[in-house]
Order: C-alpha cells, then sequence, then structure tokens
C-alpha cells in the first residue's frame, strides 16, 4: 500500500464549519454525503406510506384509511422509492467513490454537482406537499397512466408533473457529471478496461438516464398539456391515444429498472471479490454483459403493456427481446458464484447482503421471465405475482446492493470500523423481514389478489397478515440501520486505510477517513 | 509520480452559492407555474401564481448572469486546463444529447399516432376493431377531422409547408451557414468579419422568429388550427413550439456570445464558449430540418 498522500494535498484546505459548508458545498464528499442522507430519508418516509398499506392490508375489510388515501399511499410510496431514495443513494455512493477509484480530484464539473443534489430536496418538497393539498396528493399509481391521471387526478397533478421535471434536470445534470469525470479524469494509466466495475456499471448507467429522464420530460409535459391547455395526445376523441401514454411512459420506465440495479451490480461485482479474496472472473465478459442489458433496456419496453391491446407482432417481439435479457444477466450471476467459487470466504456485513443480492435478485429475474411470457401475463398482469416480482429485484437488489456498498465503504467514509454484531442482526433481519413480506405476495398473486386494492378476498387472509408482519419486521430493522451508521460516525475501532484485506482498487490508498481533497495530484495506474 | 509541476492542476472551485440560488429559483417557478396554471384551469384566476412565476424567472435570470459570469472570469483568469476544456466540452455534447431525446419523445408521438392509433380508429389493422367508438372516423395526416368534433373540433385547412415554413428553412439553414463563417473568421482572427457574421445569424434567427409567430397567428386566426383542435394541432404546435422556444434562447446565447466578441473575450484557440453555442444552434438547426420533413412536408 502506498505510503499515503498527505504531500499532495498540502495547498487544499479543510471543509468551511456551519451550515454554510454544506449549501455552497463543491466538494464530491460532501456532496456524496447529502445525497446518502438525503436518499435515507426518502427511504424512511417512503418505508412510512409502505407501513400504511401493509397495516390496511393486515386484515381483510376497510380497517384505517378510506380507498382513496390508500391510493395516494401507494403511488407516493412507488415516486419517493424510485426517485428519492433508490437513485439518490447511487448517485451519492458514486460522488463519494467514483472520483476515489479512478483517482480523479473531485468530479468533473464540481458547482453542477452541487446543483444536481440541491434540486432533490426542492423536487421533493414539492412532491410531498401534495399530500397536504386540496383533493390529495396523486392517487393514480407511480406509472401515473393517463387518462387516470389526465382527466380524473386532483389538483396537485400538476404540481406531481413539476417535481418529476425537478428531479428529472437533476438527474440529467448529474449523470452528466458521472460521464464527463469517468471519461475524463482516470487517473494516467487506467484505462477503460482497467476501471473498477462500480465506475463501469454507473458509465452505462449515466448513458441510460440521460437517454430517457428527456423522454419522461417530454410524457409529463404532454400530460400538462392535455390538462391545461386542451391537447388531445392521450385523448382518442382527438385522434391521441391513452396507450401512447404507456408506450412513452415505458419506453423511459423500461431503462429507468436497469437504471436502479446496474450501480448495485457494480458495487456487488467488487465486494464478492473482496470477501473472496480472489479476483472478479470475468471482468470483461461482465463489462460486456452490462452494455447488453443497457442496450437491450431499449427495446423491451411494451412487454409492461402485454394486456392493453397491442398487435400480436409487438407482443412476440417484447416478449423474446425481454427473454433475452436473461443472457447477460446470467452471464453476471454466473460471474458472481464463479468468483466465490473456491474462494477464501468470510461474511462480514457487506459480504451477507452482496450473497444474499445474487441469490434473491435471481428469484426476482426467474419471476421477470415468467411475467415476460405473454400469454401466461395475462394472468399475472396487475396482480401481487407483479409486486412481489419487482420488490424482489427492488429491495434484495438495489437496496441491498446499496446496504452492501454502505458497509463496505463506511470506514473509509467515517474512518472507523462499524459494529459488526449489531450489522449481521441488520442482516438477517432484513433479510427474513423481506422475505416474510415479499414471498407470499408470489402466492396471493397466482391465486388472483390485484394489486393496488385496499380490500381483498377473504382466502388471502393468512398470507396477507405474514407479509404484512414481515414488512413491519423489515421496516422496524432500518431504524437500527440508522443507529448503527450514527454509532460509526461517532466512534469505534479506528479504520485502517485498507480494512478489507481482499479489496483492491485507488480508494484503499487513501487514509480511512479520506480527507477532504484526495488525488489532487493524479495517482499512477500501472 | 507525476510532480505537480508537470501535471495541470484540475480546477476544483471553491464554494459557490449559485447552484442554491438556482435550485430556489426553480422551485419557485415552477411552484409559480403550477399555482398560474392551476388557477387558469380551475377558472379562479392568474393572480398569485403569476406573480411568484415571475419571482421564480427573475431568480433564475440572476443565476445564470452570476454562474456564467464566475466561469467567464475563471476562464479569463487561465484558471481552466486543458483537461478542464474537455470536461465542459463533453458536458455540453451529452445536454445537446438530453435535448435530442426530448424531442425524440414528442417525434415519437407523431409516429405512433400516424403509423398506428389513427389507422387503428379507421378500423385498418389489426387493432382495427377500435373503430367501433366513433365508426364514422376515418383517418387522415393531417387530420381534419377529429374523432369526436365536438370536444376536438378540427382545423378548417392545415398549413401548407411550401410558403412560410420553406422561407423560415431557408432562413434557418443559412443562418448556420453564417456561424460556421463566422467561427472560422475567429479562428483566422478576423474580428469584423465575425462580428459581421455572428450579427447576421443572430438576425436571421430573430426573423425565423418573427415568421413562426406571425404562422401561428395566422394558424389561429385563419385556419381554425389550435392546441385543442385534436392531435394535429397538439403534435403541431408543440414540436414547433418547442423549437421555437430553442431557438429563442439559442438566439439569446448568440448574443452573448457577440456582446462578448465585441469585449474581445475570445481568441483563435480559446473559445469554447463560441463552440458551445454554434453546437446548440446547429443541433435547432437539424431540429428543424426533421420538423420541416415530418410536420410540414410528410
Amino acid at each position: 500500500m502506498s505510503a499515503v498522500i498527505d504531500h499532495h494535498t498540502d495547498h487544499a484546505h479543510g471543509p468551511a464549519k456551519g451550515l454554510m459548508r454544506w449549501v455552497l458545498t463543491t466538494n464530491h464528499k460532501d456532496i456524496g454525503s447529502m445525497y446518502l442522507w438525503f436518499s435515507f430519508a426518502m427511504f424512511l418516509l417512503g418505508g412510512t406510506l409502505a407501513m400504511v398499506i401493509r397495516a390496511e392490508l393486515f386484515q381483510p375489510g376497510l380497517q384505517l384509511v378510506d380507498p382513496n388515501f390508500f391510493n395516494q399511499m401507494t403511488t407516493m410510496h412507488g415516486l419517493i422509492m424510485v426517485f428519492g431514495a433508490v437513485m439518490p443513494a447511487f448517485v451519492g455512493l458514486a460522488n463519494w467513490m467514483v472520483p476515489l477509484m479512478i483517482g480523479a480530484p473531485d468530479m468533473a464539473l464540481p458547482r453542477m454537482n452541487n446543483f444536481s443534489f440541491w434540486l432533490l430536496p426542492a423536487a421533493f418538497g414539492l412532491l410531498v406537499s401534495t399530500l397536504f393539498m386540496e383533493g390529495g396528493a396523486p392517487n393514480f399509481g407511480w406509472t401515473f397512466y393517463a387518462p387516470l391521471s389526465t382527466t380524473y387526478g386532483p389538483q396537485s397533478t400538476t404540481f406531481f408533473i413539476f417535481a418529476i421535471h425537478l428531479a428529472g434536470i437533476s438527474s440529467i445534470m448529474g449523470a452528466i457529471n458521472i460521464i464527463a469525470t469517468i471519461l475524463n479524469m482516470r487517473a494516467p494509466g487506467m484505462t477503460l478496461m482497467k476501471m473498477p466495475m462500480f465506475a463501469w456499471t454507473w458509465l452505462i448507467t449515466a448513458f441510460l438516464l440521460i437517454a430517457v429522464m428527456p423522454v419522461l420530460a417530454g410524457v409529463v409535459t404532454m400530460m400538462l398539456m392535455d390538462i391545461h391547455f386542451g391537447t388531445s395526445f392521450f385523448s382518442a376523441a382527438g385522434g391521441g391515444d391513452p396507450v401512447l401514454f404507456q408506450h412513452v411512459f415505458w419506453f423511459f420506465g423500461h431503462p429507468e429498472v436497469y437504471i436502479m440495479i446496474l450501480p448495485a451490480f457494480g458495487a456487488v461485482s467488487m465486494i464478492i471479490p473482496a470477501f473472496s479474496r480472489k479476483p472478479l472472473f470475468g471482468y470483461t465478459s461482465m463489462v460486456y454483459a452490462t452494455g447488453a442489458i443497457a442496450f437491450l433496456s431499449f427495446a423491451v419496453w411494451a412487454h409492461h403493456m402485454f394486456t392493453v391491446g397491442i398487435p400480436l407482432t409487438g407482443q412476440l417481439f417484447f416478449m423474446y427481446a425481454t427473454m433475452l435479457i436473461a443472457v447477460p444477466t446470467g452471464v453476471k450471476v454466473f460471474n458472481w458464484a464463479t468468483t466465490m467459487f473456491r474462494g477464501s470466504l468470510s461474511f462480514e456485513a457487506p459480504m451477507l447482503f452482496a450473497v444474499a443480492f445474487v441469490i434473491l435478485f435471481t428469484i426476482g429475474g426467474f419471476s421477470g421471465l415468467m411475467l415476460a411470457i405473454a400469454p401466461a401475463d395475462y394472468q399475472y398482469h396487475d396482480t401481487y405475482f407483479v409486486v412481489a416480482h419487482f420488490h424482489y429485484v427492488l429491495v434484495p437488489g438495489a437496496i441491498f446492493g446499496i446496504f452492501a456498498s454502505a458497509y463496505y465503504w463506511l470506514p473509509k467514509w467515517t474512518g472507523h470500523m462499524y459494529d459488526e454484531v449489531l450489522a449481521k442482526t441488520h442482516f438477517w433481519m432484513s433479510f427474513i423481514g423481506m422475505n416474510l413480506a415479499f414471498f407470499p405476495m408470489h402466492f396471493v398473486g397466482l391465486a388472483g389478489m390485484p394489486r393496488r386494492i385496499p380490500d381483498y378476498n377473504m382466502m388471502f387472509a393468512n398470507f396477507n397478515m405474514v407479509s404484512s408482519i414481515g414488512a413491519f419486521m423489515f421496516g422496524a430493522t432500518q431504524l437500527l440501520f440508522l443507529y448503527i451508521v450514527i454509532k460509526t460516525i461517532r466512534g469505534g475501532k479506528p479504520a485502517p486505510a485498507k480494512p478489507w484485506d481482499g479489496a483492491e482498487g485507488l480508494e484503499w490508498t487513501v487514509p480511512s477517513p479520506a480527507p477532504y481533497h484526495t488525488f489532487s495530484t493524479p495517482p499512477e495506474v500501472k | 509520480m507525476a510532480s505537480p509541476e508537470k501535471h495541470e492542476i484540475y480546477y476544483v472551485p471553491e464554494q459557490s452559492k449559485w447552484p442554491i440560488v438556482g435550485s430556489i429559483a426553480l422551485l419557485v417557478s415552477v411552484f409559480g407555474a403550477g399555482t398560474l396554471m392551476n388557477g387558469l384551469s380551475s377558472g379562479s384566476g392568474a393572480a398569485p401564481g403569476q406573480y411568484i412565476l415571475f419571482a421564480g424567472l427573475l431568480l433564475l435570470v440572476w443565476m445564470f448572469f452570476g454562474w456564467f459570469g464566475n466561469v467567464i472570469k475563471e476562464s479569463r483568469q487561465g484558471l481552466y486546463s486543458s483537461q478542464m476544456d474537455r470536461s465542459f466540452r463533453m458536458g455540453m455534447t451529452w445536454f445537446i444529447f438530453s435535448e435530442v431525446m426530448f424531442f425524440a419523445a414528442f417525434f415519437g408521438a407523431l409516429f405512433y399516432v400516424r403509423t398506428f392509433a389513427g389507422p387503428w380508429l379507421d378500423g385498418i389493422g389489426e387493432k382495427g376493431s377500435s373503430s367501433i367508438l366513433w365508426p364514422e372516423f376515418n383517418f387522415s395526416w393531417p387530420l381534419v377531422n377529429n374523432p369526436d368534433p365536438s370536444r376536438f373540433p378540427g382545423p378548417h385547412e392545415t398549413i401548407s409547408p411550401w410558403q412560410l415554413p420553406l422561407i423560415n428553412t431557408l432562413l434557418l439553414v443559412s443562418s448556420s451557414v453564417t456561424l460556421t463563417l463566422a467561427h472560422h473568421a475567429l479562428r483566422a482572427g478576423k474580428r469584423k468579419a465575425l462580428q459581421n457574421w455572428l450579427l447576421l445569424t443572430v438576425v436571421l434567427g430573430v426573423i425565423f422568429l418573427g415568421l413562426q409567430l406571425a404562422e401561428y397567428a395566422h394558424a389561429y386566426r385563419d385556419l381554425g388550427l389550435t392546441l385543442k383542435s385534436g392531435i394535429y394541432g397538439s403534435t403541431f404546435f408543440m414540436l414547433t413550439g418547442f423549437h421555437g422556444f430553442h431557438v429563442t434562447m439559442g438566439a439569446i446565447i448568440l448574443t452573448v456570445m457577440l456582446i462578448r466578441v465585441y469585449k474581445g473575450h475570445f481568441t483563435p484557440e480559446n473559445h469554447f464558449g463560441f463552440e458551445a453555442a454554434a453546437w446548440y444552434w446547429h443541433f435547432v438547426d437539424v431540429v428543424w430540418v426533421a420538423l420541416f420533413i415530418f410536420v410540414y412536408v410528410l
């Protein structure tokens, strides 16, 4: 390990004092921390809404909330988790780690970086405020299909549209920054094919973001025009088509799914080798598989729309294209398993989350394959089976990826080791809670329980109660995570520069906690 | 290990207030715009919304002046290395790509309606059963008779591409040429030629906008073609409207560049601000050519 780089930072100064440090900062580590805290706050808020949903569904019959409020809960839960929790968490990880991984002094465009972040509190302040507006918050589901959102939506839909615009501007600027950083700021000698997987997956994710966030902006703009200015994009009476909404939305929406999972792929591809004490198996194929997934993600959107009335040719095309995605994803799962094969494994918290990620994400992938089969999807569509599927790819997929990353890099961020016993408790409680919550949804879904309905048939009662108990367990456990992080920040065993003996990469050559400015002079990569 | 002398330092700016000013400005603007639209649609009037929107836009203008002023000052102090220059170039390139995708959403809507949704409503094709909704409906493009004319009365006439739109095409294409001539003059260090060609570019852009406004007035007054006249009016006004908005932004950016030329900010080697403006202008031009073909002619 290199004798650390104190003399590189001699012209640099530490952070400013007080609140304004955070408001005015241009430092990638400050901004990364703000992203991560913001995302965690949104995770708790979105989680609270999920608790309301699960409390209502604890027993059949209408118990706690009225159906309109229930609809607002499902809508806001989805929007907050997708745009407020998962995406900002990965941008935060990218902000913190990409410059450290590629040996850059900061992000390529530091002021714009801060702009990207501060648009998020604006966007979500506006979005959450709709809960308190006359007529209530958006209640048409996070996919806001027209005409439910245009003709029948509440007045607050206007503000929802603008909140999406702000979040979209933030994402686009963040993605531009990440691309410019990765393509332009790598240390001498770090060729693209020597880059850590997390940087690779983020490079491809950033491309997806720039390609599809403007399309989302376009579709919400069409909604806005239909609502307020009398256009007829989504009204067949004027020659438009409500199905047009779904096409444009899912052209954004499907790549968006990969935006939420690819960075987790990257992080897991670094964590598994570190705790297997072996290099990643098949690095090159990992890179190409990521590229292939991103490429295919543009050609599968209508698999969300099999039941809406699209031509048979379209259904066949989108069915086969969707199944093709299983090939590069299979390459990845194979590589992770092979990396662990005959490694010297140890199971610290990051590795536990990473291994659970591989297994449970694969389950979510398989239910995705079931849903990809158009004739079978006619049965599954809009049932709890779909809910089970996407929660299996998002919770133990994206969110376990984030937890794995957080534990893996917490020592670098804070300079302290986290409490391993508590972290393992967090893992097992999350693992059990999450499986209790979402596995029974497969069964009730296949038996025909529709999603987004506050009441259900008596025959689903037992499984729903199990789901609710699991969800409460998973939700409560996340407060433990908050406690672990605060405890780690405030103290704990001092972390060495490289706390994991199998870890590789430039981020482990700087001290822990990482100094305020790192790599002001680029390191040489051999 | 490379010594600092041999390696250019990448300039990481100190704290800046402009990002937070920009965030607040955008939040105030969209809150104002939303309040305004809800007020107009519900009939309670434009009152608070328009003032909030105006305040937000003022803040936004202030942010742009301050932020870009900062960047210009730093650039002229020689703080930017060639690596920084590359970051700016990548940033602008990917920004323009995002704009392309924004227009792609609206072009996609146009193609979808013309190729699929329209014929289906007319009973043609695999989903032709949609024609049971309005059995009388006949699809043609540009769509003049909407499926439900009582809710969406169609236009009496459509816009002929071979009058104003053709003139506008010639105007914008020649403005791209004059801008390239200005760029050549800048690189050759011919200040006077640069000023003239750039001024001519801005003038051509402004004439384009004037003619576009005249065309809108004509459409609303004489043809009955409005935002409310069905999918033809919707796609027509949204595509040309967003394009016109981009031409307006481009003309403002080029005007700023013209002022900077008069102030002598650019050198034959170092003029990325000018180049970024030029890229943007060419992008707007290409979008227009696509518009002319797919919205007006075909």
